[in-house]
């Protein structure tokens, strides 16, 4: 007998819940068109330019689209698509930049912690720290260069020196932030230092540490293929590039162009993905703490 | 038993307590009056061993206080600060049992036991954001329970709370008291709150440099009741005492000696 009353109320919930996605993913559509309608009439405006211009230097965005698709993305379904070239291209360049910012996504989260949780640390680390931040980058390829040699040692040390900073810095500024009545409470906890590490201090900072993921993903893109650009390197996004270059082959340079930008996006967005199933609760707490203060 | 012993503590050059001297007997719940900013929070994160004392000793059960003492939880005003957001309620209840070396299940166990007593049955796996302001003090409340302290501080626990929720928080408080002995020290700036709970009352002199302005003994009826307690003329003399003390003008003019006989 309770059986029966409990599937019905179940029914008009679960009605709900579907009317509730539907219109979670028609807003997300609505909100999503605009942006679209945007890169849609750019590309038909760059479309429409290059073929009236008709010059080699600048072909349409379908035949650079058509290239890329030949050139990398008719192989096998086992190979997801991929053709052998694209796998000797793109494979060691994402191994290099993945392999680049762990490195330096660790080392730091790591360092920054312990700089940013002693004020002492902080205060003498800063003016290095803003010195090695202030740096442009790629000019610390050549120094690298003479202290490993070409190859993949010299392209790792070049990615992982760039991009650790910005996690660095935005680590050590989280973790300074952190809440001192919070603090209290871990004393009074008395919880371990790895507990309060792991507890309190990692994830009061993860809003930070995340921003300066962000800035470093978009580094290791660059300093990725800056690297590869040099003599001494056989493969690669950034080796195709120059290759391509010396056969003026421009088709070619705009496809790993066009590549570059989609794979800088897609990394991105992974991230950002990432960030927001491990801040979720985080980003919910100011309402959620509002709310409560309300009612 | 908790002393403190001629208690002494500043910022920097600014004096904050001034020779405090109190004997706390097992089982006592003391309140701590005074007006805002007069250093009844020092005092409190004094006796926690988060601030070290400047002069003067605390001893509890005769051992001095010089960090955190054993057995020790403190309940502070700011739930929404107090609770990490990122557990659940179940885990932020938890979290002090990890150092006892229980089991992930007896810890979870445990804490929802505790969270049970204090009426929170049910809400163990939502988030403290989730929860009402009185929910969540309640959650706070349970964290500090859940390792049955010998010696409980509360600091300006229902001060952004509602009348409601703050009668039924007192209630709470007063019945965990009831049941389990523990030794309480209640710091609050409400007359009328430090007198219901409280089996004794100390008020400390506006500050800079608080000292003991009064100290008070409340031979209220057990167990109180929000409206019968409130109304007897006991408790009406007992407030118009305290309340006379917090507002005695200047330390200068009154010094230390306790002027409770002149109202």
């Amino acid at each position: 007998m309770s059986r029966a009353p409990a599937s019905e109320s179940r029914r008009p919930a679960d009605h709900g819940a579907a009317s509730r996605t539907a219109h979670l993913v028609g807003g997300t559509a609505r909100r999503a068109l605009p942006r679209l309608l945007v890169l849609v009439l750019a590309l038909c405006a760059w479309q429409l330019a290059a073929r009236a211009h008709g010059s080699v230097y600048f072909p349409t965005p379908a035949r650079i689209a058509r290239h890329a698709y030949d050139l990398w993305f008719s192989g096998p379904v086992g190979h997801v698509f991929l053709t052998p070239p694209a796998v000797d291209t793109i494979l060691p360049s994402l191994g290099r930049m993945s392999a680049g910012f762990v490195l330096a996504a660790v080392a730091g989260v790591g360092l920054g912690m312990l700089v940013g949780r002693s004020p002492r640390a902080y205060a003498l680390c800063d003016p290095v720290l803003q010195f090695a931040r202030a740096v442009p980058p790629p000019t610390l390829v050549p120094v690298f260069v003479v202290v490993f040699d070409f190859g993949t040692p010299m392209q790792l040390a070049s990615i992982v020196f760039s991009a650790v900073w910005p996690v660095l810095i935005n680590t050590a500024e989280g973790a300074r932030d952190t809440d001192p009545l919070r603090l209290d409470v871990a004393a009074v906890l008395r919880l371990t230092a790895v507990e309060r590490l792991w507890f309190l201090l990692l994830p009061s900072a993860l809003p930070r540490i995340f921003a300066g993921l962000r800035l470093s993903l978009s580094l290791c893109l660059i300093l990725m293929v800056f690297s590869e650009l040099l003599p001494g390197t056989a493969n690669g996004i950034g080796f195709a590039l120059t290759d391509a270059q010396s056969r003026s082959d421009l088709l070619t340079v705009w496809a790993v162009l066009v590549l570059l930008g989609a794979l800088g996006y897609l990394l991105n967005t992974g991230l950002l993905a990432v960030e927001k199933r491990l801040t979720g609760s985080r980003t919910r707490t100011h309402e959620g703490s509002r709310k409560g203060r309300t009612t | 038993m908790l002393r403190l012993d001629s208690l002494s503590q500043h910022y920097g050059d600014q004096p904050v307590l001034r020779n405090i001297t109190l004997t706390v007997p097992d089982g006592q719940l003391l309140c701590v009056v005074g007006p805002s900013g007069c250093g009844k929070s020092t005092l409190l994160r004094t006796v926690a061993g988060l601030l070290p004392a400047r002069e003067g000793t605390i001893t509890i059960d005769g051992t001095p206080v010089t960090g955190v003492p054993d057995r020790l939880a403190v309940v502070f005003q700011d739930y929404g600060r107090s609770l990490l957001p990122w557990l659940t309620v179940r885990d932020n209840v938890a979290l002090p049992l990890r150092r006892q070396g229980l089991r992930r299940a007896e810890r979870r166990a445990e804490a929802e036991r505790i969270l049970d007593r204090v009426g929170l049955t049910g809400a163990a796996r939502r988030h403290p954001w989730q929860l009402s302001g009185g929910m969540q003090q309640r959650v706070a409340i349970a964290r500090a329970l859940v390792c049955r302290p010998s010696l409980l501080l509360m600091d300006e626990p229902f001060g952004s709370l509602d009348a409601q929720t703050r009668e039924d928080l007192e209630d709470l408080l007063l019945e965990v008291h009831r049941t389990d002995g523990t030794t309480i020290v209640f710091v609050t700036h409400d007359i009328d709150e430090s007198v219901y709970v409280g089996d004794r009352v100390v008020v400390l002199t506006p500050g800079p440099g608080a000292r003991v302005a009064l100290d008070l003994p409340v031979e209220l009826p057990c167990p109180r009741d929000q409206i019968g307690t409130r109304g007897l003329p006991e408790f009406v003399a007992l407030r118009t005492r305290v309340g006379r003390a917090v507002r005695t003008p200047s330390p200068a003019v009154r010094p230390a000696t306790p002027s409770g006989g002149r109202t």
